[in-house]
């Protein structure tokens, strides 16, 4: 077998590639600890159970998102009877204040990138902008 | 099981039917693109209607409140470049706001006085009908030509139909050239269609259009043209107002008086 | 089952011209990373003009794409057995000249990522749903009738039967999808020079010019070539059918100056002046409005001489000059001229920039590739058919050179 040479330094450069995200993880020292979003501390509960938010509050913008824009609805009866004003800013951002140590947490250890920050306005930048 | 194709192709045609059937008597019975539907709680329905009185608005010059106020609310961006910019509500010489009422010999103190021009909430809007998308529809329960940005594709299509100009694409990021930043109202983002929404976050607060508070001299009037006891039907009953390319059966429902 | 197998064996002229092709669609698909990261802003388009290059190179291309059926039509409906070994190229033209439509369609999107918004949520009145519906069909259509006929011809027998009623779907399906694309343009009531129930006509007038002097280009270079001859009849024959389209056009364009010019409302010949008159002051289109005129009338005369048709080299230059004077016509003048004057009445001028340019050429680069890729396989399947028994129908036995 005259390639033998040309195929096993294929197969060795194969693995190394197969296995990228092990090493790599090993030598960045990554470690095997999931996301820790900071709960916000005044508010004990959201508009939605919290297993339902963790699972499905895409849906829930989704639902917002189509009845505010396009069904002129902007109030929400919760689950619990209490009433929200639908507004991702407004309401969301109202107790999750700081989107740097909630929302992005789970979204960069997860690797995604949601474009509504394209649009909506954290108040923290507007906050800081003019001090 | 043994089946013929000519069979199954009439079955599967038969399912065809069946399956779509729904969505087919849906279509026939829909009026059109505006299905957003009603969201207040019945009543009858309101068609917001703006004067904009031009004889009050050039008593002060060089007024630009209503822009400035139009413009903060909205994080409206200010682009150096005049082929990029975003215009919502803006001035135009008062000469081309009516092309078909040109006339050699203007009113001397009409010639290039700064009209304000926004979006005319049509009864029939032409952008409405060529939104291929329904990013832009018309309200049914007060007649806000409404847009939506998550849906909007950038074709810019609407643009091309809407007879007044009244339409701004984001040909490019428009965060860096907003000069305050608010959180009550999104930004859009680039490669989206905008245009005057006749404030339609804060008519569902109860407040009326950013321009028309800022306006001092009360030269805008808004209000519901369905109900005859309003302010604005009042007003329109009392002088003559003009609107822009009214032959064009687009039936605009910004009026000025003259 | 695409013979795409054909395609990877050619003569190095063939894949110098691949590899320049592949070239310049890389560096346009760079541009058009930069145009997505940027932003439409990239573009000479402006809140006045905001419809330039791209969708005008959509407009003209659709009417190439569309004169595919002035080949179809004779050789299929009326059994003119002269166009049988051209129908393949033309419809090989087709398939190449919707992609570069559906391509620059989608170079112009302010929000690409979208675009299946208009399958997710159509609007039945709007007129770009429409035009998707007509474009993705008449793709459909080419593909699956040029896929059957080749892979018969290539097997040496007849097509099946079927492909007959699918061929006879695309002759009214190539005339709708101009007729819809014109009517992108003539429904509109704020722009006057649009608004012309004789938009469709013109577009179909142009389109069954252009696209036809195109394909003759195309067959008299590929017989330069490769030595491969669809005919002097079909060349022929297909000449003629330019000429007809370039008198009908030319007196569409005469019927449109007359209307605007004689009526002297402002609407109708503000156009007219800024295109092709500079009475008003304007000058940045005069002189793609001239140089158009004076090409149609050359190729016009040109065509209209016997002589000149007869003699290949004359009918190259006519077919080139029709084909440049359509394309500045449809692709850069009437775009842009709807949009002059604004609603308001400002007059903005509008120039494409580098980055506009040279996305453009990527996607004219494609349908380049696409053409010579199909090509290459046609040509491959017919050289292999010259030694099969006589029974196929579709490619009669090759006159000698």
């Amino acid at each position: 077998m005259r390639d033998r040479g040309v195929i096993y330094s294929g197969l060795l450069i194969f693995l190394g590639l197969i296995t990228f995200p092990v090493w790599h993880d090993m030598a960045a020292g990554t470690t095997s600890r999931g996301p820790q979003p900071i709960l916000p501390t005044q508010e004990k509960q959201c508009v939605a159970p919290a297993s339902y938010m963790r699972t499905s509050h895409m849906h829930l913008l989704m639902d917002w998102r189509d009845a505010v824009v396009r069904h002129d609805a902007h109030s929400f009866k919760a689950f619990n009877g209490k009433t929200y004003t639908m507004s991702l800013a407004g309401t969301c951002l109202s107790c999750h204040t700081n989107k740097a140590d909630f929302c992005d947490r789970c979204h960069n250890y997860a690797a995604v990138s949601v474009y509504c920050w394209d649009c909506h306005v954290d108040p923290k930048l507007v906050r800081r902008s003019s001090q | 099981m043994k089946i013929t194709r000519k069979r199954f192709l009439e079955l599967s045609g038969a399912c065809l039917v069946a399956l779509s059937g729904r969505e087919i008597l849906a279509l026939l019975d829909s009026p059109g693109p505006s299905q957003a539907g009603p969201a207040s709680a019945g009543g009858p329905r309101k068609r917001w209607g703006m004067i904009i009185d031009t004889k009050k608005c050039a008593k002060e010059q060089g007024c630009t409140r209503c822009l400035e106020a139009c413009n903060t609310t909205h994080n409206i961006p200010a682009f150096q470049n005049p082929a990029h910019r975003i215009e919502w509500i803006w001035e135009e010489p008062f000469e081309d706001l009516f092309p078909s009422y040109e006339t050699p010999y203007l009113e001397n103190s009409r010639k290039g006085e700064p009209t304000p021009v926004l979006c005319n909430h049509c009864d029939d809007p032409p952008c409405v009908r060529v939104c291929p998308t329904g990013a832009t529809w018309k309200r049914t329960e007060d007649g806000i030509v409404m847009m939506d940005w998550h849906r909007c594709i950038g074709c810019r299509y609407c643009m091309a139909a809407c007879p007044y100009g009244s339409r701004s694409f984001n040909w490019l990021d428009p965060r860096p050239y907003i000069k305050t930043l608010t959180a009550d109202f999104p930004t859009r983002t680039k490669g989206v269609v905008e245009k005057c929404t006749f404030c339609s976050e804060r008519l569902a607060k109860g407040q009326m259009p950013a321009c028309v508070e800022a306006c001092p001299e009360k030269a805008l009037v808004f209000g519901d043209l369905n109900d005859p006891q309003s302010e604005i039907r009042k007003l329109l009953a009392s002088q003559y107002t003009l609107r822009r390319k009214p032959e064009l059966g687009t039936g605009p429902n910004v009026y000025y008086v003259v | 089952m695409f013979m795409f197998e054909k395609a990877v064996v050619g003569s190095r002229r063939y894949w110098i011209g691949v590899g320049s092709l592949l070239v310049v669609i890389g560096a346009g698909f760079l541009f058009y990373l930069h145009q997505l990261n940027y932003g439409l802003g990239v573009t000479g388009m402006s809140r006045n003009v905001s419809w330039g290059l791209y969708i005008g190179q959509f407009t003209f291309m659709v009417g190439v794409a569309a004169s595919a059926v002035m080949v179809v039509l004779p050789y299929y409906l009326h059994n003119h057995k002269e166009f049988a070994r051209m129908a393949i190229l033309g419809e090989f033209l087709a398939i190449a000249a919707v992609s570069m439509c559906m391509l620059f369609i989608f170079v112009d999107m302010g929000q690409p990522m979208r675009v299946l918004n208009v399958i997710l949520y159509p609007h039945l009145s709007s007129l770009m749903f429409w035009d998707m519906l007509s474009l993705s069909g008449y793709l459909v259509l080419n593909v699956t009738i040029t896929l059957v006929t080749l892979h018969a011809e290539q097997r040496g027998v007849f097509p099946p039967r079927w492909i007959k009623p699918v061929i006879f779907l695309s002759i009214p399906w190539a005339i709708s999808i101009h007729t819809v694309t014109a009517f992108l343009y003539s429904g509109l009531p704020g722009r006057f020079s649009w608004r012309t129930a004789i938009m469709a006509p013109r577009f179909l007038a142009s389109a069954f010019a252009a696209g036809p002097a195109l394909l003759i280009l195309l067959c008299l270079l590929l017989r330069g070539m490769t030595g491969f001859d669809v005919g002097k009849k079909a060349i022929q024959g297909l000449s003629v059918i330019v000429t007809y389209a370039m008198i009908i056009n030319v007196f569409f364009i005469l019927m449109e100056f007359f209307t605007s010019l004689y009526s002297h409302v402002p609407e109708l010949t503000e156009d007219f002046q800024n295109l092709y008159l500079g009475t008003l002051g304007h000058t940045s289109l005069l002189p793609w409005g001239r140089t158009s005129l004076v090409l149609m009338a050359v190729a016009l005369f040109l065509l209209l001489m016997p002589a000149a048709r007869r003699n290949e080299r004359w009918l190259a230059a006519a077919c080139v000059v029709t084909f440049v004077s359509l394309w500045i016509d449809k692709g850069i003048c009437l775009v842009v001229s709807g949009f002059v004057p604004s609603p308001l009445g400002a007059i903005t001028r509008y120039v494409p920039t580098p980055p506009e340019i040279m996305i453009s050429a990527g996607v004219w680069a494609v349908g380049g590739l696409m053409i010579t890729v199909f090509y290459k396989i046609a040509l491959s399947v017919r050289q292999r058919a010259l030694g099969l028994p006589v029974e196929h129908g579709t490619t009669p036995l090759p006159v000698a050179k």
